[in-house]
């Protein structure tokens, strides 16, 4: 700025706003060409080119004869997968799975925080947050592979309920798996945030509050609560925000072919219909169709939030 | 000494404080133990011959364990090509993805920076909206990138998160640092690399930490850009042996009956988590000290 503007005065003749801009880019080329020019190459060539490639969900795609030269089809595809009373079943597989994780899954890692805030000494604590962040570190496939030879009828669980029920062939035990073993893996790591923010709650106010005799549920309506209040909110519209990008990975990694009628979700509809179907337009036109939903949520949830809020949005 | 006083204090505390406390508490124990008790078992398992296990249970009658199931795997060449591979993506795309996503950051982080709310706006469009699978896959496939490394470093290298991140933690550098650098000449490039980078290691930690784990432990790219057995990451090989029931031939090509060889295959599971999570689980204690930084910084969003 300051280098701009002491150049600024000696331009005064030309000083027209095109030219300080080309000033401003001939000093500062090196930001643009050394510093964005990488992330913007990629973001438009991985990102910006594929959002063209929509198209296909409008057209019967012909790999052969590419987007210039495979027949249009309107909104055929959409007609196809909408009137379908499968589509409907993977739309209601997806909601149900994030919105009843959401359920579950997002107060989790918020009591875990105020759990550790509690813990006075600091050594126990880091070893607990040691044990709580290591599934964090383990891989789906490897979370997958572990939850599959507990469930299994000869593996842990059986054992210690003294039954051999096979859960992974069982449509109606698939949420409560995912749902479980998410909380298994992620709550600890993502108690880190409100950890954090707890950290920050002023130390001064919360012993006010114990002279003055508070109890905890008292301390933490007064003191605590505010502290992460904002955190709460932001990671609430942004789990929101991802109601319809259910993990992939999990879901496939869990499927078996006899619990479909639970686990085939959208994002493994789509892979399966498209790349291993080769149905290029009717998967293409079900992604996009999950993408539209998923921003029109974010976007309605924030204009709530902002409401309840005081203006105050993401 | 320090129990006591701990002891006394919680005795001191109101019935309700301490009705609330035991019960919490009880519930992080109860979690703690739904952790610990699965990585238990798994570890305990993989050294237990096959049909004790199957009939029995775990045992600690020693004559009934059995190191088999590590000889096989770790006697797999697949296995090893996996780790190989893994390795050599994850190193590769940390180093792509963090040397982008910081370079990218400095410019956003200046507020004289022109054209920044442009390069905001097209950036932050791609965290919500996208082509979707099938464009991306066609795109990757017409650019030649099919069963080549670059399909799985070069399409997801720049992560806007990471550099919002990134940008957040530059922005909290004094600015006097910058202006120092400036009233001595230094040009941008050596302002970043010899003043900015060196006082940013925690967050660059963090990211790359991130990165790093991110790629190790991912399959998706890999299992739909990549065909060739000998570019299969190691979580592809695990899919096949934890997830696809289907062994590397082999691992239990030997055992006579279908029987054996099921029951061999199962074994070999334990084993295959215990080693191929083995890495990770001894290198991330190190890292502690970066996540809650990392994560501040990432609440802290612009």
């Amino acid at each position: 700025m300051r280098k701009a503007l002491a150049t600024a005065p000696a331009q005064k003749e030309g000083g027209s706003k095109t030219h300080n801009t080309m000033v401003y880019l001939r000093q500062h080329w090196q930001l643009y060409v050394l510093f964005m020019l990488p992330a913007f190459l990629l973001t438009v060539i991985f990102r910006y080119i594929p959002m063209g490639g929509i198209l296909i969900g409008f057209m019967e795609y012909n790999p052969i004869r590419g987007i210039m030269g495979s027949e249009w089809v309107g909104f055929e595809h959409f007609q196809r997968f909408l009137s379908s009373p499968d589509f409907l079943r993977y739309l209601m597989n997806t909601l149900k799975l994030s919105v009843f994780g959401l359920l579950w899954g997002f107060p989790a890692p918020i009591l875990l925080a105020f759990l550790l805030n509690r813990i006075l000494s600091t050594s126990a604590k880091q070893k607990i947050q040691l044990v709580l962040y290591m599934p964090n570190f383990i891989s789906v496939i490897v979370l997958c592979g572990i939850v599959r030879i507990l469930l299994s009828p000869t593996g842990m669980v059986n054992m210690l309920l003294g039954t051999s029920t096979n859960f992974m062939t069982m449509p109606s035990a698939f949420r409560t798996i995912y749902i479980a073993s998410g909380i298994w893996q992620g709550a600890g790591w993502a108690s880190i945030i409100y950890t954090a923010a707890l950290s920050n709650a002023s130390k001064e106010l919360k012993e006010a509050a114990v002279i003055d005799g508070a109890n905890i549920i008292q301390q933490i309506k007064a003191v605590e609560w505010p502290a992460i209040k904002d955190t709460v909110l932001i990671q609430f519209i942004m789990s929101v925000g991802n109601i319809m990008s259910v993990g992939f990975e999990k879901a496939y990694a869990l499927q078996t072919d006899l619990n479909l009628n639970a686990s085939e979700i959208i994002s493994t509809y789509v892979y399966k219909k498209g790349l291993l179907d080769g149905d290029y337009g009717f998967s293409t036109a079900v992604g996009l169709f999950n993408t539209v939903i998923n921003v029109v949520l974010l976007i309605s949830m924030n204009t709530i939030v902002k409401r309840m809020n005081d203006g105050k949005g993401v | 000494m320090q129990k006591t006083k701990k002891k006394s204090e919680f005795a001191k505390l109101p019935t309700v404080d301490k009705t609330i406390l035991t019960i919490g508490y009880v519930i992080l124990g109860l979690f703690l133990v739904a952790i610990v008790l699965p990585v238990i078992y798994i570890i305990l398992a993989s050294f237990i011959d096959p049909i004790t296990l199957q009939n029995s249970g775990l045992t600690f009658d020693f004559s009934k364990w059995t190191l088999t199931a590590y000889e096989r795997v770790l006697g797999n060449t697949q296995i090893w090509v996996g780790f190989k591979n893994a390795l050599i993506y994850s190193i590769l795309f940390t180093v792509i993805s963090v040397v982008v996503t910081l370079l990218a950051a400095y410019p956003m982080s200046r507020a004289d920076f022109k054209g920044r709310s442009f390069f905001n706006t097209i950036f932050v469009i791609t965290m919500f909206f996208g082509g979707g699978l099938i464009p991306t896959y066609l795109l990757i496939s017409n650019m030649g990138m099919l069963d080549t490394i670059w399909a799985i470093l070069i399409p997801g290298a720049f992560s806007v998160w990471n550099m919002i991140i990134a940008r957040t933690y530059y922005m909290g550098i004094p600015r006097d640092l910058q202006e120092a650098a400036e009233i001595d000449g230094a040009t941008e490039m050596v302002y970043f690399f010899k003043i900015l980078l060196p006082v940013c290691t925690p967050i660059i930690a963090t990211i790359a930490m991130w990165q790093f784990v991110g790629m190790w432990n991912s399959y998706f790219d890999a299992m739909i850009y990549l065909n060739s057995a000998s570019k299969q990451p190691l979580q592809l090989v695990l899919r096949s042996i934890l997830i696809q029931n289907q062994p590397e031939p082999g691992m239990v090509s030997d055992m006579q009956s279908t029987a054996a060889r099921a029951q061999l295959a199962e074994l070999l599971k334990y084993a295959t988590i215990i080693i191929s999570s083995l890495p990770l689980m001894i290198m991330y204690p190190f890292f502690q000290k970066y996540f809650d930084n990392g994560i501040m910084a990432g609440a802290v969003k612009g």
